[in-house]
């Protein structure tokens, strides 16, 4: 099967905390056995439980066009062509930029590490890539996290609203939020009772930062015109002066306040 | 010579030469065993006090090298010939600080020559990296005449002559550009920062902000050198500076609150709250206090007051940076961020070496060129 754009649903109402996404994730990635209780350079994937006896996964989004993406000035992190927001560690400088940009604050950096680098899940790239599921979604008992493409996924959700709208808040999380993201979720409650940032925009965070950027060379040639320009006007009042001194001081002397 | 020998051992220089010792320990630790284990930064604060004070702060602080370099060269204003090399030299000065503070701020800096190989030209960091590069080099050349004099190099002093112009242009198109940007790059999280500190204007903030800051350093800076250097501040020229810096703080002002008025939060201005004492109270060092004490006396402003309205904006725009960087982000989401006592004494250490380089480069080069040396000891 050819993925377009993979993602995930993840339905916080079939979630029942068991882990196993967690476990996983840290078996197929190489990371330590230890899971630790928010994401960490070593926690990719973490189950919160909720006091409302809700589990809320907390991941990367892998959004449609991520922030982290465009703020890496070396293009560390890109968005790979099956969905995946992966890292190259060979060009990242550690400036930490993604982390302040991501607004699910996903980034995490290896402190104490003589070498950092910045961990965060990768959609399992390696396995998608290939045609297969994420190792969270294969895990999963309740079929609480399941992976697909994201068009499919987003048909999904809908369905399951509409044939059970006691059972759901009536919200895809990650469908318009900064624009879209491939991992979205499906609650019983709204979004901000589960510490969700539902103070987002509903197009790319990236927007906001080009479209400052696109002014960069309207402001070049209209700096350089308004600098050339000054100079111009006055240096050429100097050179008047000068003029009038050789041919003896003219009618008005040039003051030279300004 | 014989009396500045026995006074070599100074309080002031023992003080620095503590902070150079033990922020060579803390180098040595911070690259050994990572950012963590001298910084307070975590997952949740993955910027503090080196982004905000070294970064921020130091680069908008060294605006005074552009501003003064325009007006002397290309708005011809020429009485300001005597101050323009010290403000070119702190603002080279400050970059190289920069430059050394940022290979110590991020994780990997054997990797900063990627920039060049792998650019992302969406990224507003990507550019401030270009431009950080490019006016280090500018400034550099245009702090070489100072070289060239020294030296007698009469040539390449003729060569800079004729190129100054366009050299000081192009440094203050590039400054333009990152100072500006600098502040494009908390634009992309609006979520996360306290609304009377995020704006998508935020690069017209800093740009404006900048150039009085950079103007206030160079009072400072001439008061500093009183003291330190024992050259007597031009009060002519300082007092005009200062009428100019209040009319750029004016606009800053203005154009601040205009954009809190336009988003509609200017309301959280005057919410009892820390947010809001935060906010009046950098306004009050940075723009408020200034400009009354500048307007007040205009161009007979005392050496005192000038010395104390200087202070109060180099304060203030710290406090702003700061408050961008770090403290906005603590009032949405309160990650417990203080910077660690390491943290302080890098910092320490990085203004130390910039004051030493400054003294040195005063003391051997003709800085204060084209004055008279009425004053030395």
């Amino acid at each position: 099967m050819a993925i377009k754009s993979s993602g995930l649903l993840i339905d916080i109402t079939r979630c029942i905390g068991c882990g196993a996404c967690s476990d996983a994730c840290k078996e197929i990635n190489d990371l330590p056995p230890e899971i630790d209780d928010k994401l960490t350079a070593e926690t990719w994937t973490v189950v919160r439980e909720k006091d409302n006896d809700l589990h809320v996964r907390d991941l990367c989004r892998h959004c449609v066009e991520p922030a982290c993406v465009a703020s890496c000035l070396v293009a560390a992190l890109t968005k790979t062509e099956h969905g995946p927001v992966v890292y190259d560690e060979s060009v990242c400088i550690g400036c930490r930029y993604c982390m302040v940009a991501c607004p699910f604050q996903v980034p995490c950096f290896e402190w104490h590490s003589p070498n950092p680098r910045i961990r965060k899940c990768i959609l399992c790239e390696p396995r998608v890539a290939k045609g297969k599921s994420t190792g969270c979604a294969e895990a999963c008992p309740t079929e609480a996290t399941v992976f697909g493409d994201r068009e499919t996924l987003v048909e999904m959700a809908r369905a399951r609203i509409k044939a059970d709208p006691e059972r759901y808040h009536d919200h895809i999380y990650g469908l318009d939020e900064v624009g879209g993201t491939a991992v979205m979720f499906l609650s019983p409650v709204p979004f901000e009772d589960l510490d969700f940032n539902t103070d987002l925009v509903n197009y790319p965070l990236s927007d906001i930062t080009w479209n400052i950027l696109r002014q960069v060379p309207t402001i070049v040639a209209g700096g350089a015109v308004f600098l050339g320009a000054s100079y111009w006007l006055f240096n050429r009042r100097e050179k008047v002066k000068k003029a009038e001194q050789v041919v003896g001081p003219g009618p008005k002397k040039e003051a030279d306040d300004v | 010579m014989f009396r500045s020998a026995v006074k070599l051992i100074t309080p002031w220089r023992l003080i620095m030469a503590a902070f150079l010792a033990t922020g060579a320990v803390l180098v040595f630790f911070r690259f050994t065993r990572g950012l963590g284990s001298i910084t307070n930064l975590s997952d949740q604060t993955p910027w503090g006090m080196w982004v905000g004070f070294d970064i921020l702060a130091g680069i908008g602080l060294a605006a005074g090298g552009f501003v003064m370099a325009a007006a002397v060269y290309v708005f011809n204003l020429k009485r300001y010939r005597p101050i323009v090399r010290m403000a070119i030299l702190t603002a080279l000065l400050g970059y190289i600080i920069f430059i050394v503070g940022l290979i110590l701020e991020v994780g990997r800096p054997w990797n900063m020559w990627r920039v060049i190989t792998n650019p992302n030209i969406h990224s507003p960091l990507y550019e401030v990296s270009l431009c950080v590069m490019a006016y280090t080099m500018v400034l550099f050349l245009e702090f070489s005449q100072v070289f060239f004099e020294k030296f007698g190099w009469n040539r390449l002093m003729a060569v800079f002559h004729r190129l100054s112009v366009m050299l000081v242009i192009l440094g203050a198109l590039i400054s333009t550009l990152h100072q500006s940007t600098l502040g494009t790059l908390f634009t992309i999280a609006p979520s996360k920062m306290h609304p009377l500190w995020y704006s998508p204007l935020l690069p017209v903030h800093f740009f404006l902000s900048c150039i009085a800051a950079g103007l206030g350093m160079v009072c400072f800076e001439s008061f500093l050198s009183e003291r330190f250097l024992k050259h007597p501040p031009r009060m002519d020229l300082l007092s005009r500076i200062a009428r100019f810096m209040a009319v750029m703080l004016v606009a800053y002002f203005i154009f601040r609150m205009g954009d809190l008025a336009v988003r509609g939060v200017i309301g959280l201005a005057f919410t009892a709250g820390f947010a809001a004492l935060l906010f009046w109270l950098e306004n009050l060092l940075f723009v408020i206090l200034p400009i009354i004490m500048v307007f007040r006396r205009g161009l007979n402003i005392g050496r005192t007051s000038l010395f104390i309205v200087s202070f109060s904006v180099v304060l203030g725009f710290i406090m702003h940076r700061f408050n961008v960087a770090i403290t906005s982000f603590q009032l949405v989401k309160d990650a417990g961020y203080f910077p660690s006592w390491m943290e302080f004494v890098v910092t320490a250490c990085l203004i130390s070496a910039g004051f030493i380089a400054a003294g040195l480069a005063v003391h051997l080069l003709p800085v204060h060129g084209g004055e008279t040396e009425k004053s030395e000891n």
